[in-house]
């Protein structure tokens, strides 16, 4: 019985996100859009770009692979089982403890470097082009991220996602200078891996600091619509994952019950909400820098990391 | 349970070794026949695995009867000792394997060698060598053996010593091959101290001074680091290791370097006793540079086999960090870490045996069907050797760290190691080990770059030369190979508490401590401390990912559009006019090497742009330095060449000269013994 209970708030998740994706990339397009007063797209059209995607036939240019064919499937897979382990609404899901945070930000990894590989098979320079910089900025994410993971392991004990999250709920982590860099920092890095303003920018390939856009330029139709999907569900990854540990108010504690599964839910919603906001505010208010001054502004993200933890040990020693 | 005939692990290794050595004296007498190339492969094979599967059933099942010969050779007082332990029998299982798998591959690959009587005399030699080098139990011995091992992997190198740079890769060789020995001999020296008792057992039961130790750990990782590959001592790996064919390429890559490691496992965790803890901060040091430097030269090089070749000096950088993570935790008592960083290494090692090997084989496969080792003469060949492709993909994905596959579990199981440095009481590793944690999570995702790179140049785009254009898929004793050892990154990466596991008696033989046991974990998952810290199950990543992409998979083709169109490439428009316009290696590595390269390379990239109305094409030249070659090496070597320019006169002295000098020489000797006592 607690099985089949576990197995089905793990279902709800994993279905949970695979609904909520497109919608918060189009309440973040939306808002975008009124904020330098255009009408903008319905919030719902991110559904209706997929569904008219998956209704198109594809294109192949003629030498494209078998490789080319199955990464749209291995990445949007990868993609979801990362969202799916991230605790959303709540913590002490049945599969957490498949995978803690650096398996979780492994998996992205794995989506990426087939996405780059897709990126090489036609031998266009535009995939050449979207490649190698995504490679680049993956190469200066990692290290940050892995501060990050460490700084955050220091203060909770755990690099499992539901440990964390339980003891950041908890009242005794209090306000702590550390958290707050590691925090900064790894929105910096949400940044960069979701192609967002100001690395990339998500709203066009003709521009010429293209990194995922121009990757993906081949792919079209039900392709092309799994690989968007996937770019939806990362979005939501990562803002779940800054909200489950860096503000897990309200989100529900495991076996607590349906009513406060539901709060925990309706909580996240609005995180969300709150999330996408700030993000679309951040984008329109920020320019779009060169792309190598990406490493500078990744080096800052590694940087904070590293001081939130040296001064954590230095809070601990005194 | 016990047999009529009782053989012991050890003496069977020995016979194994002892036929390896036979095969290598028949190879000679073969060496016109036609048959050579699969009798000599064919022997190899049969042996190496009667041998694997001899260690790999002692060192799981009856462990308790530790077993040694003395063989009647070497020191007159000493003999020859050989002794099989846990540790030794970890890396017999390693060395067999990857010589199993080199055979299985070369009795295909071995058809296309143009001198096969160079290579197949020394092939089994080579072999031999390595099991001899670890299952030594003297001084004496695994010096000889050592020296044995790296003289027959010379022979190797040197197999096509016609083709350019070849000679001057067995050269390099050679000189750091030399100077490696030298530092070993003098390591054990100090060790066996003035009574002179070169056994392992004796030395292990001595006691060392702290300053003999910390001499002895710099010798060591002079001698054995030289020969794995650490940097700076590295530059002779990647002339050396693609010089020789592919099959021993793979062998040196992937069992050669380990057999270092294992030397450098023997002496610093087992003879030399308790470890101080500033040991460890040169090891770390060292070993995350290592990882860095190799995997950024790996991505500036175009030459596939030399890329793999650095790209195995990034993973010797990998294995030292976590042995000296290993050797931090040890020195401060700190038993459970210290197994679990010292297990992730050996973990590691078994890891990189595997893929290295495949990727090297996958090289080789190219080559042969080729001709080219230059990627940027290469490409689509995805298209015409489709399951070559295949298992080189899966090597690169394994090597890249990525799940479900094995090169992710290890290096996993160093972060989490990583993750256990705040217990450590010194400020300077406290402070260390974050920074060197930093630096793997950068060398992880820059070889991820650095294979897609290898791959897409090499396998994906368009063909760019006639050679890539006309390829076609290699023999099946080649592609078994390669179709094993895949299977095995695949298989260590979803089962990896049974590897871990079996690890245990090495961890609890040269540590005295060890993981919690992995198989009482439901689902198979790993928990390296508890499960409240870190777990991961690689099996249930697979499965997840299998499910979630049928499903997408089963919707797509249940609900989506059919149609599929096949038409030119859309480039915005704009489609390349030749395939040379495509994204080369060089141009793949553009945005790593302005970022990283302007630093660590010196890298300057000149524009030869012709004025308006000259036909003449444009240019784009890149300049490279090797900061470690020129900047250590080259002043080194015109030192040598200025000092024995100037000696070369005495090669010209009269007899009276020689004479007098002779006298001064004796006259100075005397004094000094005079003064020194």
């Amino acid at each position: 019985m607690v099985v089949i209970s576990d197995i089905l708030v793990q279902g709800v998740q994993m279905l949970l996100v695979l609904l909520l994706a497109p919608l918060l990339t189009g309440f973040v397009r939306k808002i975008k859009a009124r904020l330098v007063r255009r009408q903008g797209a319905s919030v719902f059209q991110p559904y209706r770009d997929l569904l008219r995607l998956l209704r198109k036939e594809v294109v192949l240019a003629d030498n494209a692979s078998w490789l080319f064919r199955v990464t749209p499937y291995i990445t949007f897979a990868a993609i979801w089982v990362a969202a799916a382990l991230v605790p959303t609404f709540a913590t002490g899901l049945l599969f957490n403890w498949t995978a803690d945070l650096i398996a979780i930000v492994a998996l992205l990894g794995s989506a990426r470097f087939f996405l780059a590989l897709a990126g090489m098979d036609v031998g266009t320079s535009f995939g050449g082009i979207g490649s190698s910089r995504e490679v680049m900025i993956a190469a200066l994410a990692e290290p940050a991220m892995l501060l990050i993971v460490f700084c955050m392991a220091l203060v909770a004990g755990s690099t499992q996602l539901s440990t964390v999250a339980n003891f950041m709920a908890s009242s005794y982590v209090g306000l702590r200078v550390s958290l707050g860099m590691a925090m900064v920092a790894l929105v910096m890095v949400a940044l960069a891996e979701n192609g967002r303003i100001p690395v990339d920018n998500p709203a066009t390939h003709l521009e010429l600091t293209m990194v995922h856009e121009a990757m993906v330029l081949e792919y079209s139709g039900r392709h092309l619509a799994m690989i968007e999907f996937g770019a939806f569900l990362k979005l939501l990854l990562y803002i779940s994952l800054i909200g489950c540990v860096f503000v897990p108010w309200k989100i529900a504690l495991f076996g607590t019950g349906p009513l406060s599964y539901a709060v925990g839910a309706g909580i996240y919603i609005v995180k969300l909400a709150v999330a996408g906001f700030l993000l679309a505010l951040f984008e329109t208010a920020t320019a779009k820098m060169r792309v190598f001054r990406v490493p500078q502004f990744l080096g800052a993200a590694l940087m904070l990391g590293l001081l939130g933890t040296l001064l954590l040990f230095v809070s601990r020693s005194f | 349970m016990s047999s009529a005939v009782v053989i012991s692990a050890v003496v069977l290794q020995m016979w194994c070794v002892a036929g390896l050595l036979a095969m290598a004296v028949l190879a000679i007498a073969l060496s016109h026949s036609k048959r050579a190339t699969a009798v000599v492969y064919g022997a190899t094979l049969a042996i190496c695995v009667a041998a694997l599967f001899g260690s790999l059933r002692w060192l799981v099942g009856d462990i308790a009867n530790s077993s040694d010969v003395i063989l009647p050779i070497g020191l007159p007082w000493l003999g020859a000792h050989f002794r099989l332990d846990a540790l030794a029998a970890f890396f017999l299982i390693v060395v067999n394997l990857g010589g199993a798998a080199a055979s299985l591959y070369g009795l295909g690959y071995g058809h296309h060698d143009p001198a096969p009587h160079r290579v197949l005399p020394f092939f089994p030699a080579f072999l031999a060598g390595m099991n001899l080098v670890v299952l030594a139990d003297d001084a004496f011995s695994y010096l000889l053996c050592w020296e044995f091992m790296s003289l027959v992997s010379w022979a190797l190198v040197m197999a096509h010593h016609r083709e350019p740079g070849n000679a001057r890769a067995g050269y390099v060789y050679l000189v750091m091959a030399s100077f490696g020995t030298l530092a070993l001999l003098l390591a054990f020296g100090l060790l066996a101290g003035p009574a002179g008792d070169y056994g392992f057992a004796a030395i292990r039961a001595a006691q060392h001074t702290p300053y003999v130790a910390a001499l002895v750990l710099i010798l060591m990782l002079l001698g054995a680091g030289s020969k794995a590959g650490l940097v700076p001592l590295h530059v002779w790996l990647p002339l050396a290791h693609p010089a020789a064919p592919s099959h021993v390429s793979a062998l040196m890559s992937g069992v050669m370097t380990k057999v270092a490691i294992y030397g450098f496992i023997r002496v610093v965790f087992d003879l030399l006793g308790q470890p101080t803890w500033s040991a460890s901060v040169i090891v770390l040091f060292l070993g995350g540079i290592t990882a860095v430097m190799g995997i950024l030269y790996a991505m500036m090089e175009k030459d596939l086999k030399r890329l793999l070749a650095y790209s195995t000096i990034e993973n010797v950088g990998i294995i030292f960090v976590s042995l000296g993570l290993a050797l931090a935790f040890q020195a401060n008592g700190l038993k459970l870490p210290a197994a679990l960083a010292f297990t992730a290494a050996l973990f590691h090692v078994l890891n990189h045996s595997f893929f290295k090997s495949l990727l090297f084989f996958g090289a080789g496969a190219v080559l042969t069907s080729t001709g080219e080792r230059d990627m940027d003469k290469l490409g689509g060949l995805i298209h015409r050797m489709p399951l070559t492709s295949f298992v080189f993909l899966v090597g690169c994905v394994a090597i890249s760290a990525l799940p479900p596959f094995n090169g992710f579990v290890s290096e996993w199981l160093i972060f989490q190691a990583v993750l256990q440095s705040p217990q450590l009481p010194q400020w300077a590793l406290k402070i260390m080990v974050p920074a060197v944690g930093a630096l793997l999570a950068l060398a992880a995702a820059l070889a991820a770059a650095c294979f897609v790179k290898a791959f897409g140049v090499t396998f994906l785009g368009r063909p760019r030369s006639e050679a890539a254009e006309t390829a076609h898929e290699v023999d099946r004793y080649s592609l078994s190979a390669m179709f094993i050892l895949a299977a095995l990154c695949l298989l260590a990466g979803i089962l990896p508490g049974l590897v871990i596991d079996a690890l245990s008696p090495i961890a609890t033989e040269i540590l005295d401590g060890r993981m919690p046991i992995q198989a009482n974990e439901p689902w198979l998952s790993i928990v390296p401390i508890a499960e409240s810290r870190s777990s991961y199950n690689g099996l249930l990543v697979l499965v997840f990912i299998t499910i979630s992409a049928s499903l997408a998979v089963y919707f797509i083709h249940r609900f989506a559009s059919h149609a599929l169109r096949r038409g030119p490439a859309w480039g915005c428009g704009f489609s390349d006019p030749t395939p040379a316009a495509q994204y080369s290696g060089a141009s793949f590595a553009q945005p790593i090497r302005r970022v990283f390269g302007t630093l660590v390379f010196r890298a300057r990239d000149h524009v030869e742009m012709p004025a308006p109305g000259d036909v003449r094409p444009a240019r784009l030249r890149i300049e490279l330095h090797d900061l470690i070659w020129e900047g250590i090496y080259q002043p080194l070597a015109d030192a040598v060449g200025y000092s024995a320019g100037l000696l070369n006169r005495l090669q010209f002295l009269t007899i009276r000269r020689y004479l007098s000098l002779v006298f001064a020489t004796l006259v100075t000797l005397l004094l000094v013994l005079a003064i020194w006592s």
